[in-house]
């Protein structure tokens, strides 16, 4: 074989190899999909949105409680959260650009975001559930909080990054003082991108098990008491997977599908705002 | 005075980050106290964890730990390279954006759902058309036939390590796939005016020149698979005996010991104490590998990066 015949073979397995490894990361995509529809659709019923979980061993309940206590966690973990990480990406922009502390805290950030979730979990039952003396939904959404925050403060400085310099001498040389620049200007030129990091944090937590596993832990009955235990959809599914019980077995593949699902349209919905920056 | 608001705010939540990490250090490190001083070094090296005694020695879920990542990055380097190779250089412009989505879909999915489906659906497959004739392939092969010997049950650090290599491929590929774009074109109509070939252009000129981005990528990878816990906990098996070193058998990561334990674990003795040492232990070692992963990316970031 000459030289030149093998380069281009050398080129042709490389080029086939990559083909495949993409194939490769697709199938599973793919399988893990087709698993969670088909367990998840023969499991779905209108009962899961209107009944309870059920005892162990007997039939029939649904999701109710642990789907409004998702719900529950997610929406304060969101509302608490988002304001911290806008405003400490709007630090590390508008105001301590360059500073060391804002690169300490970006350094931090980055760190704190692919983070083991579990540790923040222990963090949170040594500072909540310890003092306050037991497990409730407030640790649950401090522990959340803490996953999410770091996700919207990247986006937000990434996007606030983006906003053209000229924008905000313009605003500054109509008069305009920097606070009023910055919620008027620059916040509403990169909204779209902060939207998409607002809804990608809370794709992350409603999905997210460790850090619930000490916080937030779980309860079969139907609570809206946040400083009690909260049922949520995760930690549900982790118990009933684990359990010997057809009819919990069953929930929890319904379960799977309704959180895979919510996860992949709150990821699609980000991406398509962020198509639209700029 | 608005000025001194806005920014008075945004400096505390700035404050509150930088105060989330070191409360989770030294709040971390009260809890572990007791077990630290208790156990000293040995905690590291002994491989005896017997809660009813109070005696804990970590040794086999750190083990767990950092063979289930090895074998979950010497799967998904490859595999995360050849995909970005493919986004980059070879899928028509039309497929890429589709075909780059669906692959960080793969990062969306709950961890749970990859540990649900690990256990009942991959699990099975695996044991009966992998480990089985790996097991026999290499039943002759000296040292290999202890790495893949045991009852093949489709549970345990193998299987462990080829599911969180699925979950890390989509952070890798994304990276590499970033980082890969930042070579100037220039570059590379540079190689292929001198007659190379794609996979030599991509081999002596996008690869040296993207290697600290790549080796960024590969460690926000590792540091992902070290703090997993809900995937590896349904598949790893939990055992805190390890039985000779066959990557089939049953063991344990840090992660899933915590999982399982923590919730139940007595406060009287060391038990707890143990535990938070394992994730003051996790969190340090996810630490310096993020550090280290974000390093690498800033210095590919001032080579005029994405």
């Amino acid at each position: 074989m000459t030289l030149y015949q093998r380069r281009k073979m050398a080129n042709m397995i490389a080029l086939t190899l990559s083909l495949m490894a993409m194939a490769f990361g697709l199938i599973w995509l793919l399988w893990i999909l087709e698993t969670t529809i088909v367990k998840g659709f023969s499991a779905l019923s209108w009962s899961l949105l209107t009944e309870s979980t059920p005892a162990a061993g007997s039939l029939g309940g649904g999701l109710l409680n642990a789907l409004v206590g998702s719900l529950l966690l997610v929406f304060f973990a969101t509302v608490l959260g988002t304001p911290i990480g806008l405003l400490a990406g709007i630090y590390l922009v508008e105001y301590g650009r360059f500073t060391w502390l804002a690169k300490v805290v970006a350094f931090v950030n980055d760190v704190l975001l692919a983070g083991p979730s579990i540790v923040m979990g222990l963090f949170v039952y040594a500072v909540i559930v310890v003092p306050t003396g037991g497990y409730s939904g407030w640790a649950g959404v401090v522990a959340l909080l803490l996953i999410q925050i770091p996700i919207v403060i990247r986006t937000t400085e990434n996007m606030l990054l983006l906003v053209p310099q000229t924008l905000r001498e313009a605003a500054f040389a109509l008069g305009a003082p920097k606070w009023k620049m910055i919620l008027a200007i620059t916040l509403k030129a990169a909204r779209a991108g902060i939207m998409t990091g607002i809804l990608l944090g809370i794709a992350r937590i409603t999905g997210e098990t460790a850090p619930l596993l000490f916080t937030a832990l779980n309860n079969l009955f139907f609570s809206v008491d946040m400083s009690g235990p909260m049922a949520n959809l995760p930690k549900m599914i982790y118990d009933f997977a684990m359990s010997p019980y057809p009819r919990w077995q069953e929930i929890a593949w319904a379960g799977v599908l309704l959180i895979t699902m919510g996860v992949l349209f709150l990821n699609i919905l980000a991406r398509f705002f962020s198509r639209k920056k700029f | 005075m608005g000025n001194w608001i806005l920014g008075g705010l945004s400096m505390a939540a700035a404050i509150f980050t930088l105060a989330a990490l070191c409360g989770v250090i030294i709040m971390l490190g009260i809890q572990a106290w007791p077990s630290i001083t208790e156990f000293g070094f040995s905690f590291i090296t002994n491989s005896v964890w017997d809660p009813p005694n109070n005696v804990f020695g970590a040794f086999v879920p750190i083990y767990g730990t950092l063979i289930t990542s090895t074998i979950a990055l010497i799967i998904a380097i490859p595999v995360s390279f050849g995909i970005a190779l493919f986004l980059t250089e070879l899928a028509p412009a039309w497929l890429r954006r589709p075909l780059g989505t669906a692959i960080e879909l793969l990062a969306a999915i709950p961890s749970i759902v990859y540990g649900m489906w690990g256990l009942l659906f991959f699990s099975p497959i695996f044991a009966k058309y992998v480990q089985t004739p790996l097991m026999n392939w290499t039943a002759d092969i000296p040292f290999l036939n202890h790495l893949f010997a045991g009852a093949p049950i489709g549970i345990g650090l193998f299987t462990a390590g080829i599911i969180l290599a699925i979950m890390i491929i989509p952070y890798i590929a994304s990276v590499m796939r970033d980082v890969f774009e930042v070579v100037p074109p220039l570059l590379k109509e540079s190689a292929y005016g001198l007659g190379c070939t794609t996979w030599e252009v991509i081999w002596s000129v996008v690869l040296p020149y993207t290697k600290a981005g790549a080796i960024g990528g590969i460690m926000l990878g590792l540091g992902r698979a070290l703090g997993e816990t809900m995937a590896v906990t349904f598949v790893i098996g939990n055992s805190n005996i390890l039985d000779g070193y066959s990557l089939f058998s049953m063991g344990n990561s840090i992660t899933s010991v915590l999982a399982n334990e923590f919730p139940e674990a007595s406060l009287t003795g060391f038990h707890q104490s143990a535990l938070m040492e394992l994730g003051l232990i996790l969190f340090f070692i996810t630490c310096v590998v993020l550090s280290l992963s974000k390093v690498m990316l800033l210095r590919i970031k001032k080579m005029g990066g994405p």
